[in-house]
Protein backbone atom coordinates (compact mmCIF):
# COMPACT_ATOMS: atom_id res chain seq x y z
CA UNK A 1 0.00 0.00 0.00
CA UNK A 2 1.99 3.37 -0.88
CA UNK A 3 1.24 6.15 1.91
CA UNK A 4 0.20 8.73 -0.33
CA UNK A 5 -2.57 8.32 -2.92
CA UNK A 6 -2.89 9.51 -5.74
CA UNK A 7 -4.80 12.57 -6.14
CA UNK A 8 -6.65 11.15 -9.05
CA UNK A 9 -7.74 8.00 -6.87
CA UNK A 10 -8.74 10.95 -4.00
CA UNK A 11 -11.73 11.52 -5.79
CA UNK A 12 -12.26 8.28 -7.80
CA UNK A 13 -12.29 5.99 -4.62
CA UNK A 14 -15.83 7.60 -3.79
CA UNK A 15 -17.38 6.33 -6.56
CA UNK A 16 -16.87 2.59 -6.10
CA UNK A 17 -14.02 1.22 -3.98
CA UNK A 18 -15.36 3.22 -0.78
CA UNK A 19 -18.45 4.36 -1.95
CA UNK A 20 -20.51 5.91 1.10
CA UNK A 21 -23.42 3.78 0.87
CA UNK A 22 -22.78 0.50 -0.95
CA UNK A 23 -19.72 -0.25 0.33
CA UNK A 24 -19.12 1.76 3.90
CA UNK A 25 -22.63 1.70 4.74
CA UNK A 26 -23.03 4.90 5.86
CA UNK A 27 -26.14 7.55 5.38
CA UNK A 28 -28.99 5.51 5.42
CA UNK A 29 -31.77 7.32 6.73
CA UNK A 30 -31.70 10.12 3.78
CA UNK A 31 -31.03 7.25 1.31
CA UNK A 32 -33.84 5.40 2.15
CA UNK A 33 -36.51 8.15 2.80
CA UNK A 34 -36.24 10.49 0.22
CA UNK A 35 -35.79 8.13 -3.09
CA UNK A 36 -39.36 7.95 -3.89
CA UNK A 37 -38.41 9.21 -7.02
CA UNK A 38 -35.90 10.81 -8.79
CA UNK A 39 -35.86 14.46 -8.24
CA UNK A 40 -35.89 14.08 -4.82
CA UNK A 41 -32.98 11.55 -4.66
CA UNK A 42 -31.15 14.13 -6.99
CA UNK A 43 -32.04 17.16 -4.99
CA UNK A 44 -30.83 15.47 -1.59
CA UNK A 45 -27.26 13.99 -3.06
CA UNK A 46 -27.04 17.59 -4.41
CA UNK A 47 -27.42 18.92 -0.78
CA UNK A 48 -25.27 16.54 0.92
CA UNK A 49 -22.68 17.06 -1.51
CA UNK A 50 -22.62 20.70 -0.70
CA UNK A 51 -22.23 20.33 2.65
CA UNK A 52 -19.86 17.73 2.67
CA UNK A 53 -17.52 19.59 0.34
CA UNK A 54 -17.94 23.05 1.76
CA UNK A 55 -17.61 21.70 5.40
CA UNK A 56 -14.58 19.36 4.42
CA UNK A 57 -12.78 21.76 2.74
CA UNK A 58 -13.19 24.57 5.80
CA UNK A 59 -12.29 21.54 8.54
CA UNK A 60 -9.21 20.96 6.95
CA UNK A 61 -7.91 24.62 6.47
CA UNK A 62 -8.87 24.93 10.39
CA UNK A 63 -7.44 21.37 11.23
CA UNK A 64 -4.52 22.75 12.77
CA UNK A 65 -6.20 25.34 15.23
CA UNK A 66 -8.80 22.88 16.67
CA UNK A 67 -7.68 20.80 19.67
CA UNK A 68 -7.69 17.54 19.56
CA UNK A 69 -10.43 17.46 22.61
CA UNK A 70 -13.23 19.61 21.13
CA UNK A 71 -12.68 18.59 17.55
CA UNK A 72 -15.75 16.61 16.98
CA UNK A 73 -17.84 19.53 18.74
CA UNK A 74 -16.59 22.03 16.67
CA UNK A 75 -16.88 19.67 13.46
CA UNK A 76 -20.57 19.52 14.17
CA UNK A 77 -21.03 23.53 14.57
CA UNK A 78 -19.73 23.82 11.21
CA UNK A 79 -21.50 21.28 9.80
CA UNK A 80 -24.78 22.72 10.98
CA UNK A 81 -23.70 25.84 9.93
CA UNK A 82 -23.41 24.87 6.48
CA UNK A 83 -26.78 22.84 6.82
CA UNK A 84 -28.52 25.82 7.82
CA UNK A 85 -27.25 27.20 4.81
CA UNK A 86 -28.70 24.65 2.50
CA UNK A 87 -31.81 24.81 4.49
CA UNK A 88 -32.56 28.57 3.79
CA UNK A 89 -31.40 28.49 0.51
CA UNK A 90 -33.73 25.61 -0.15
CA UNK A 91 -36.38 26.90 1.47
CA UNK A 92 -36.52 30.52 -0.53
CA UNK A 93 -35.40 28.45 -4.47
CA UNK A 94 -37.39 25.58 -4.07
CA UNK A 95 -40.27 25.69 -1.43
CA UNK A 96 -41.84 23.13 -3.02
CA UNK A 97 -38.48 20.48 -2.90
CA UNK A 98 -38.13 21.87 0.57
CA UNK A 99 -41.64 20.54 1.46
CA UNK A 100 -41.21 17.29 -0.10
CA UNK A 101 -38.11 16.26 1.65
CA UNK A 102 -39.23 17.67 5.19
CA UNK A 103 -36.98 17.23 8.18
CA UNK A 104 -34.24 15.45 5.87
CA UNK A 105 -32.86 18.83 4.77
CA UNK A 106 -31.84 19.53 8.42
CA UNK A 107 -31.52 16.27 9.30
CA UNK A 108 -28.02 16.57 6.96
CA UNK A 109 -26.14 17.56 10.37
CA UNK A 110 -26.70 14.11 11.34
CA UNK A 111 -25.71 12.18 8.24
CA UNK A 112 -22.31 10.09 9.07
CA UNK A 113 -20.78 10.41 5.73
CA UNK A 114 -20.11 13.97 6.50
CA UNK A 115 -18.75 13.35 10.54
CA UNK A 116 -17.02 10.43 9.11
CA UNK A 117 -14.92 12.23 6.33
CA UNK A 118 -14.17 15.13 8.86
CA UNK A 119 -13.14 12.71 11.37
CA UNK A 120 -11.59 9.88 8.78
CA UNK A 121 -10.05 12.26 5.92
CA UNK A 122 -10.35 16.21 6.57
CA UNK A 123 -8.68 16.19 9.76
CA UNK A 124 -5.89 14.92 8.75
CA UNK A 125 -5.14 15.73 4.99
CA UNK A 126 -4.38 19.32 2.99
CA UNK A 127 -7.41 21.05 1.79
CA UNK A 128 -6.96 20.16 -2.00
CA UNK A 129 -7.14 16.46 -1.17
CA UNK A 130 -10.16 17.18 1.37
CA UNK A 131 -11.62 18.81 -1.59
CA UNK A 132 -11.40 15.80 -3.91
CA UNK A 133 -12.29 13.22 -1.65
CA UNK A 134 -15.34 15.08 -0.47
CA UNK A 135 -16.51 15.42 -4.37
CA UNK A 136 -15.45 12.11 -5.08
CA UNK A 137 -18.07 11.03 -2.01
CA UNK A 138 -20.66 13.43 -2.98
CA UNK A 139 -20.58 11.82 -6.71
CA UNK A 140 -20.53 8.24 -4.92
CA UNK A 141 -23.77 9.09 -2.81
CA UNK A 142 -25.06 10.80 -5.95
CA UNK A 143 -24.75 7.54 -8.00
CA UNK A 144 -26.16 5.52 -5.11
CA UNK A 145 -29.19 7.49 -4.81
CA UNK A 146 -29.82 7.58 -8.63
CA UNK A 147 -29.94 3.80 -9.02
CA UNK A 148 -32.10 3.58 -5.91
CA UNK A 149 -34.48 6.12 -6.99
CA UNK A 150 -34.83 5.29 -10.67
CA UNK A 151 -35.55 1.58 -10.09
CA UNK A 152 -38.00 2.50 -7.00
CA UNK A 153 -39.67 4.91 -9.14
CA UNK A 154 -39.71 3.14 -12.57
CA UNK A 155 -41.45 -0.15 -10.14
CA UNK A 156 -43.61 2.45 -8.94
CA UNK A 157 -45.22 4.63 -11.64
CA UNK A 158 -43.51 3.27 -14.50
CA UNK A 159 -41.61 6.86 -14.85
CA UNK A 160 -38.30 8.39 -14.48
CA UNK A 161 -38.13 11.93 -13.90
CA UNK A 162 -41.91 12.01 -14.47
CA UNK A 163 -41.44 10.74 -17.95
CA UNK A 164 -42.91 7.89 -18.98
CA UNK A 165 -40.26 4.52 -19.81
CA UNK A 166 -42.71 1.11 -19.25
CA UNK A 167 -45.61 1.32 -21.33
CA UNK A 168 -49.07 2.22 -20.27
CA UNK A 169 -50.92 -0.17 -18.29
CA UNK A 170 -48.23 -2.12 -17.00
CA UNK A 171 -49.06 -3.30 -13.26
CA UNK A 172 -47.29 -0.66 -10.96
CA UNK A 173 -46.09 -1.91 -7.43
CA UNK A 174 -47.70 0.62 -5.02
CA UNK A 175 -45.41 -1.19 -2.50
CA UNK A 176 -42.38 0.35 -4.12
CA UNK A 177 -43.58 3.91 -2.73
CA UNK A 178 -43.60 2.43 0.58
CA UNK A 179 -40.72 2.16 3.72
CA UNK A 180 -40.95 -1.56 3.06
CA UNK A 181 -39.85 -1.32 -1.17
CA UNK A 182 -37.22 0.95 0.20
CA UNK A 183 -35.52 -1.43 2.45
CA UNK A 184 -36.26 -4.43 0.52
CA UNK A 185 -34.76 -2.59 -2.55
CA UNK A 186 -31.76 -1.42 -1.14
CA UNK A 187 -30.98 -4.48 0.55
CA UNK A 188 -31.04 -6.49 -2.99
CA UNK A 189 -28.80 -3.62 -4.09
CA UNK A 190 -26.24 -4.29 -1.30
CA UNK A 191 -26.54 -7.64 -2.14
CA UNK A 192 -25.65 -7.12 -5.71
CA UNK A 193 -22.67 -4.93 -5.00
CA UNK A 194 -21.20 -7.35 -2.79
CA UNK A 195 -21.95 -10.35 -5.58
CA UNK A 196 -19.86 -8.25 -8.07
CA UNK A 197 -17.15 -7.67 -5.74
CA UNK A 198 -16.47 -10.82 -4.87
CA UNK A 199 -17.10 -12.40 -8.54
CA UNK A 200 -14.32 -10.03 -9.22
CA UNK A 201 -11.97 -11.10 -6.26
CA UNK A 202 -12.37 -14.57 -7.59
CA UNK A 203 -11.34 -13.82 -10.74
CA UNK A 204 -8.10 -11.38 -10.20
CA UNK A 205 -7.40 -14.99 -7.81
CA UNK A 206 -8.00 -16.83 -10.68
CA UNK A 207 -5.63 -14.61 -12.90
CA UNK A 208 -2.36 -14.93 -10.40
CA UNK A 209 -3.11 -18.63 -10.10
CA UNK A 210 -3.12 -19.19 -13.78
CA UNK A 211 0.06 -17.16 -14.20
CA UNK A 212 1.60 -18.84 -11.52
CA UNK A 213 0.84 -22.08 -13.20
CA UNK A 214 1.89 -21.50 -16.50
CA UNK A 215 5.38 -20.27 -15.09
CA UNK B 1 -57.40 11.41 24.51
CA UNK B 2 -55.01 12.92 21.89
CA UNK B 3 -52.07 12.34 24.01
CA UNK B 4 -52.75 8.57 24.00
CA UNK B 5 -53.10 8.47 20.17
CA UNK B 6 -50.68 10.59 19.35
CA UNK B 7 -49.02 7.82 21.72
CA UNK B 8 -49.60 5.00 20.09
CA UNK B 9 -49.26 6.53 16.56
CA UNK B 10 -45.64 7.56 17.28
CA UNK B 11 -45.47 3.84 18.34
CA UNK B 12 -47.32 1.70 16.06
CA UNK B 13 -47.85 3.50 13.00
CA UNK B 14 -45.71 6.06 12.70
CA UNK B 15 -42.91 3.80 13.71
CA UNK B 16 -39.69 6.02 13.74
CA UNK B 17 -37.36 2.96 12.25
CA UNK B 18 -39.72 1.24 9.94
CA UNK B 19 -41.78 4.52 8.26
CA UNK B 20 -39.94 7.72 9.26
CA UNK B 21 -36.12 5.49 8.48
CA UNK B 22 -34.98 7.41 11.60
CA UNK B 23 -31.83 5.92 13.50
CA UNK B 24 -31.24 3.25 10.88
CA UNK B 25 -27.61 2.87 11.13
CA UNK B 26 -28.24 1.26 15.41
CA UNK B 27 -31.10 -0.31 13.69
CA UNK B 28 -28.48 -2.19 11.71
CA UNK B 29 -25.35 -1.43 13.74
CA UNK B 30 -26.64 -2.73 17.45
CA UNK B 31 -29.52 -5.16 16.40
CA UNK B 32 -27.42 -8.46 16.64
CA UNK B 33 -28.19 -9.42 19.86
CA UNK B 34 -31.39 -9.38 21.90
CA UNK B 35 -29.60 -7.87 25.47
CA UNK B 36 -27.49 -5.22 23.86
CA UNK B 37 -30.75 -4.29 21.46
CA UNK B 38 -32.50 -3.67 24.67
CA UNK B 39 -29.94 -1.87 26.61
CA UNK B 40 -30.00 0.32 23.05
CA UNK B 41 -33.44 0.94 23.62
CA UNK B 42 -33.27 1.74 26.69
CA UNK B 43 -30.99 4.29 26.52
CA UNK B 44 -32.46 5.84 23.05
CA UNK B 45 -36.14 5.87 24.90
CA UNK B 46 -34.42 7.76 27.72
CA UNK B 47 -32.49 10.56 25.98
CA UNK B 48 -35.05 10.72 23.45
CA UNK B 49 -37.50 11.69 26.57
CA UNK B 50 -35.56 14.31 27.54
CA UNK B 51 -34.69 15.62 24.46
CA UNK B 52 -37.78 16.54 23.40
CA UNK B 53 -38.43 18.31 26.72
CA UNK B 54 -35.34 20.49 26.44
CA UNK B 55 -35.56 21.18 22.95
CA UNK B 56 -39.02 22.56 23.45
CA UNK B 57 -38.03 24.66 26.30
CA UNK B 58 -35.40 25.69 24.11
CA UNK B 59 -37.53 26.63 20.83
CA UNK B 60 -40.25 28.25 22.32
CA UNK B 61 -38.33 30.25 25.43
CA UNK B 62 -35.03 31.24 23.38
CA UNK B 63 -35.18 30.66 19.88
CA UNK B 64 -39.14 32.04 19.10
CA UNK B 65 -39.06 34.88 21.44
CA UNK B 66 -35.38 36.25 20.04
CA UNK B 67 -36.60 35.41 16.46
CA UNK B 68 -33.34 33.22 16.05
CA UNK B 69 -35.51 30.40 14.52
CA UNK B 70 -32.57 30.14 11.78
CA UNK B 71 -30.18 28.69 14.53
CA UNK B 72 -32.56 25.82 15.30
CA UNK B 73 -30.48 23.16 13.23
CA UNK B 74 -27.01 24.47 15.34
CA UNK B 75 -29.11 24.88 18.71
CA UNK B 76 -30.31 21.34 18.58
CA UNK B 77 -27.32 19.17 18.02
CA UNK B 78 -25.43 21.24 20.28
CA UNK B 79 -28.27 20.52 23.07
CA UNK B 80 -28.55 17.08 21.73
CA UNK B 81 -24.60 16.93 22.07
CA UNK B 82 -24.34 18.19 25.74
CA UNK B 83 -27.53 16.51 27.07
CA UNK B 84 -26.33 13.04 26.13
CA UNK B 85 -23.04 14.10 27.68
CA UNK B 86 -24.75 15.40 30.84
CA UNK B 87 -26.81 12.27 30.81
CA UNK B 88 -24.07 9.83 30.55
CA UNK B 89 -22.18 11.85 33.83
CA UNK B 90 -25.35 11.59 35.61
CA UNK B 91 -25.78 8.14 35.31
CA UNK B 92 -22.13 7.27 36.18
CA UNK B 93 -22.61 8.98 39.36
CA UNK B 94 -26.28 7.93 40.38
CA UNK B 95 -26.11 4.10 39.46
CA UNK B 96 -23.03 1.93 38.14
CA UNK B 97 -25.09 -0.78 36.92
CA UNK B 98 -27.09 1.56 34.53
CA UNK B 99 -23.79 3.26 33.50
CA UNK B 100 -22.43 -0.54 32.86
CA UNK B 101 -25.52 -1.47 30.59
CA UNK B 102 -26.22 2.04 28.89
CA UNK B 103 -22.68 3.32 28.48
CA UNK B 104 -20.86 2.19 25.50
CA UNK B 105 -24.50 2.86 23.66
CA UNK B 106 -24.75 6.41 25.31
CA UNK B 107 -22.11 8.44 22.91
CA UNK B 108 -23.49 6.72 19.70
CA UNK B 109 -26.74 8.51 20.22
CA UNK B 110 -25.46 11.78 19.93
CA UNK B 111 -25.25 10.66 15.83
CA UNK B 112 -28.64 9.27 16.01
CA UNK B 113 -30.58 10.75 13.56
CA UNK B 114 -33.85 9.55 15.39
CA UNK B 115 -33.00 12.08 18.25
CA UNK B 116 -32.65 15.19 15.73
CA UNK B 117 -35.09 13.99 13.66
CA UNK B 118 -37.83 13.83 17.31
CA UNK B 119 -36.80 17.60 17.69
CA UNK B 120 -36.94 19.13 14.31
CA UNK B 121 -40.50 17.04 14.01
CA UNK B 122 -42.03 18.50 17.18
CA UNK B 123 -41.30 22.03 16.25
CA UNK B 124 -42.22 21.28 12.57
CA UNK B 125 -46.11 19.93 13.75
CA UNK B 126 -46.34 22.37 16.47
CA UNK B 127 -46.58 20.13 19.03
CA UNK B 128 -47.61 21.55 22.33
CA UNK B 129 -44.92 20.70 25.67
CA UNK B 130 -47.23 17.73 27.04
CA UNK B 131 -47.86 16.36 23.16
CA UNK B 132 -43.75 16.53 22.53
CA UNK B 133 -42.68 14.55 25.22
CA UNK B 134 -45.93 11.66 24.63
CA UNK B 135 -44.44 12.07 20.99
CA UNK B 136 -40.71 11.38 22.39
CA UNK B 137 -41.35 8.90 24.63
CA UNK B 138 -43.81 7.09 21.97
CA UNK B 139 -41.20 7.24 19.27
CA UNK B 140 -38.52 5.87 21.89
CA UNK B 141 -40.33 2.64 22.51
CA UNK B 142 -41.47 2.29 18.85
CA UNK B 143 -37.98 2.18 18.07
CA UNK B 144 -37.02 -0.09 20.80
CA UNK B 145 -39.64 -2.74 19.66
CA UNK B 146 -38.57 -2.10 16.17
CA UNK B 147 -34.74 -3.08 17.50
CA UNK B 148 -35.45 -5.73 19.68
CA UNK B 149 -37.75 -7.46 17.24
CA UNK B 150 -35.19 -6.92 14.57
CA UNK B 151 -32.61 -8.79 17.02
CA UNK B 152 -34.41 -11.62 17.82
CA UNK B 153 -35.16 -12.35 14.60
CA UNK B 154 -30.94 -12.07 13.46
CA UNK B 155 -30.73 -14.33 16.55
CA UNK B 156 -32.35 -17.31 14.91
CA UNK B 157 -30.97 -16.19 11.46
CA UNK B 158 -27.56 -17.46 12.37
CA UNK B 159 -29.13 -20.67 11.93
CA UNK B 160 -30.05 -20.25 8.23
CA UNK B 161 -27.65 -20.78 5.22
CA UNK B 162 -28.01 -17.10 4.10
CA UNK B 163 -26.11 -17.18 0.32
CA UNK B 164 -22.56 -15.24 0.91
CA UNK B 165 -23.50 -11.98 -1.00
CA UNK B 166 -26.46 -11.48 1.16
CA UNK B 167 -24.96 -11.74 4.60
CA UNK B 168 -25.21 -8.72 6.82
CA UNK B 169 -26.48 -5.86 5.77
CA UNK B 170 -28.25 -6.98 2.54
CA UNK B 171 -30.25 -9.43 4.56
CA UNK B 172 -31.19 -7.28 7.74
CA UNK B 173 -32.64 -4.68 5.41
CA UNK B 174 -34.73 -7.19 3.76
CA UNK B 175 -35.96 -7.97 7.06
CA UNK B 176 -36.32 -4.80 7.59
CA UNK B 177 -38.66 -4.45 4.80
CA UNK B 178 -40.73 -7.49 6.26
CA UNK B 179 -41.13 -5.83 9.52
CA UNK B 180 -42.07 -2.77 7.63
CA UNK B 181 -44.49 -4.76 5.45
CA UNK B 182 -45.81 -5.88 9.13
CA UNK B 183 -46.48 -2.63 10.60
CA UNK B 184 -48.67 -1.45 7.94
CA UNK B 185 -51.43 -3.32 9.05
CA UNK B 186 -51.34 -0.55 12.22
CA UNK B 187 -52.02 2.10 9.56
CA UNK B 188 -55.78 2.07 9.57
CA UNK B 189 -55.57 1.37 13.52
CA UNK B 190 -56.21 5.47 14.13
CA UNK B 191 -56.24 8.49 11.85
CA UNK B 192 -53.97 10.86 13.02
Amino acid sequence: MAKVNKLSYEFLKGLWDQNPILKQILGMCPTLAVTVSVINGIAMALATTFVLVFSSFLISIIRKLIPNQVRIASFIVVIATFVTVVDYVMRALFPEMSKLLGPFIPLIVVNCIILGRAEGFASKNNPFRSLLDALGMGTGFLISLLVLSSIRELLSSGTILGFQILPKGTPQLLVMILPAGAFITLGLLFGAANLYTLVRERKEKEVIITKYINT
Amino acid sequence: MKLILIFLSSVLINNFVLSYFLGICPFIGVSNKISSAFSMGMAVTFVMTITSIVTWLVNHYILIPFHLEFLQTVSFILVIASLVQFVEMFIKKVSQPLYRALGIYLPLITTNCAIMGLALLISMKNYSFLEGIFFGLGGGIGFSIALILMASIREELDLADVPKPMQGAPITLIIAGCLALAFMGFAGMINV
